[in-house]
């Protein structure tokens, strides 16, 4: 049995069944600047703040295509996926208030609320993956200065990180993160064993958790 | 409570990224909201997800943003489910699991299974595979050594048990995959209760008669 994988987004055609694989190296995910980070921070602020519909359609512009995107990557067809982007944005317009950046960037956050829907929608199961830790329960509090500042260097950090891991590392990231497979999936997509998914896998928390383990927060 | 026990961390990886499957989510869920360490682990891991959503090419998306100056927009509808923060405190149970079994364990509707073996199945959503229950032993009793056919991971929730790898005892966690094989003893004093999820591959049936079999000579 032959399976031919060919994804135009990643840049990667892999072709696998038993004794063959050709795997030619997919492009990198590269995130965009933090600088992002502050400006978006601060339009989730304006729609919490002042119910700012302005400033909702430009977090709308900026996320809706990434997580149209997000949604296709785990098989939604463009309509559903579009539907779920929408979704996803109106979670962030009704929860608004409840988002305080020292818990993880904007992006992080909005990842946290697709994440969830998509499993709920496209695996049809329940999300047990909680919000990062306090969106949901508690409003923002002011941010102590020294925290602000540590989970600013988090972010550039994790970026980096990700940046730098090796290539069959990030890979595998990519493909559990962005693509939504479980471990067994991922040793099917890959034709590699589910011990070596795993180990690298492993390999890849350990490098990124080396990036960030001395910041306090951790 | 001081947790000696954690999740693999291709499991922790794999829960931020929202690519567990649903019944080992659970548990991972119930022992974050028991473990301060490895809910710090899953929020700089949801990190990367954001970096990686950052990074993705969007899609064309053909609407606008939804008409928030709309009131039947905010209508929001109330979600039913259980928030599975880690912050809520309820006794014994954790918050992802009250919703589903109660604050009181001891009060849960017990089946027996065995001489002094008792278990509650929870359920799991229609699409996603796998087996979620809640498992009681009597004091002192020695499981029959047993393999996995696929990743178990069991949360202890009460009491403790032993095996080849040490004593679990509350918030602790065991990530076993289908290589292991290990035959616990539930403390002789209060015995223990826990929370099991297990993926199995499609090949793997009945692994609770499988291990009941020389307890109950089915």
């Amino acid at each position: 049995m032959l399976t031919l994988v060919h994804d135009d987004r990643l840049g990667s055609c892999q072709i696998s069944r038993p004794g063959v694989r050709i795997r030619r190296e997919s492009k990198r995910i590269m995130p965009v600047s933090t600088s992002a980070s502050a400006a978006d921070a601060d339009l989730i602020r304006r729609v919490a703040a002042a119910r700012d519909g302005e400033a909702f359609a430009e977090l709308f512009r900026t996320y809706a295509p990434r997580l149209k995107s997000y949604m296709m990557r785990k098989g939604a067809d463009p309509t559903t996926a579009e539907e779920l982007a929408q979704e996803t944005l109106l979670a962030v317009w009704r929860k608004a208030r409840l988002y305080s950046d020292t818990k993880g960037s904007p992006t992080t956050w909005i990842f946290t609320i697709a994440r969830n829907l998509r499993i709920d929608r496209l695996r049809r199961e329940t999300p047990w993956q909680a919000l990062p830790e306090g969106h949901d329960e508690t409003p923002s509090d002011d941010i102590p200065p020294d925290e602000a500042v540590d989970l600013d260097v988090r972010r550039t950090r994790i970026r980096k990180a990700l940046a730098t891991l090796p290539a069959e590392q990030h890979e595998i990231v990519v493909l559990a993160f962005v693509d939504g497979l479980s471990h067994n999936e991922i040793s099917d997509r890959l034709g590699l064993p589910l011990g070596t998914v795993k180990s690298r896998m492993r390999l890849a928390y350990g490098k990124m958790r080396g990036f960030v383990e001395d910041l306090k927060e951790l | 409570m001081t947790v000696h026990h954690h999740p693999d961390p291709a499991t922790l990886m794999s829960y931020a990224a929202g690519s567990l499957p649903e019944a080992l989510a659970a548990v991972v869920s119930c022992h974050i909201a028991m473990c301060l360490e490895c809910r710090a682990e899953v929020n700089w891991l949801e990190e990367a997800g954001g970096a990686l959503l950052d990074g993705l090419d969007g899609e064309r998306v053909t609407s606008g943003a939804p008409d928030v100056g709309d009131a039947s927009a905010l209508a929001v509808r109330a979600d039913p489910r259980p928030r599975s923060s880690a912050s809520v405190p309820s006794g014994d149970v954790p918050a992802p699991l009250v919703a589903l079994v109660g604050t009181d364990l001891h009060a849960v509707k017990w089946r027996r299974l065995a001489p002094g073996l008792w278990h509650k199945k929870l359920p799991l959503s229609k699409a996603g595979g796998g087996d979620l229950r809640l498992i009681k032993v009597a004091p002192g009793l020695k499981l029959p050594e047993h393999g996995h056919g696929g990743q178990e991971l069991t949360l202890l929730l009460d009491g403790a048990y032993s095996d080849c790898f040490g004593r679990y005892g509350r918030g602790d966690i065991a990530d076993l995959d289908e290589e292991v094989e290990h035959q616990p003893i539930a403390d002789p004093e209060v015995g223990c209760i826990c929370l099991i999820g297990i993926v199995k591959p499609s090949r793997y049936k009945g692994w609770m008669a499988r291990l009941l079999q020389p307890i109950v000579g089915v």
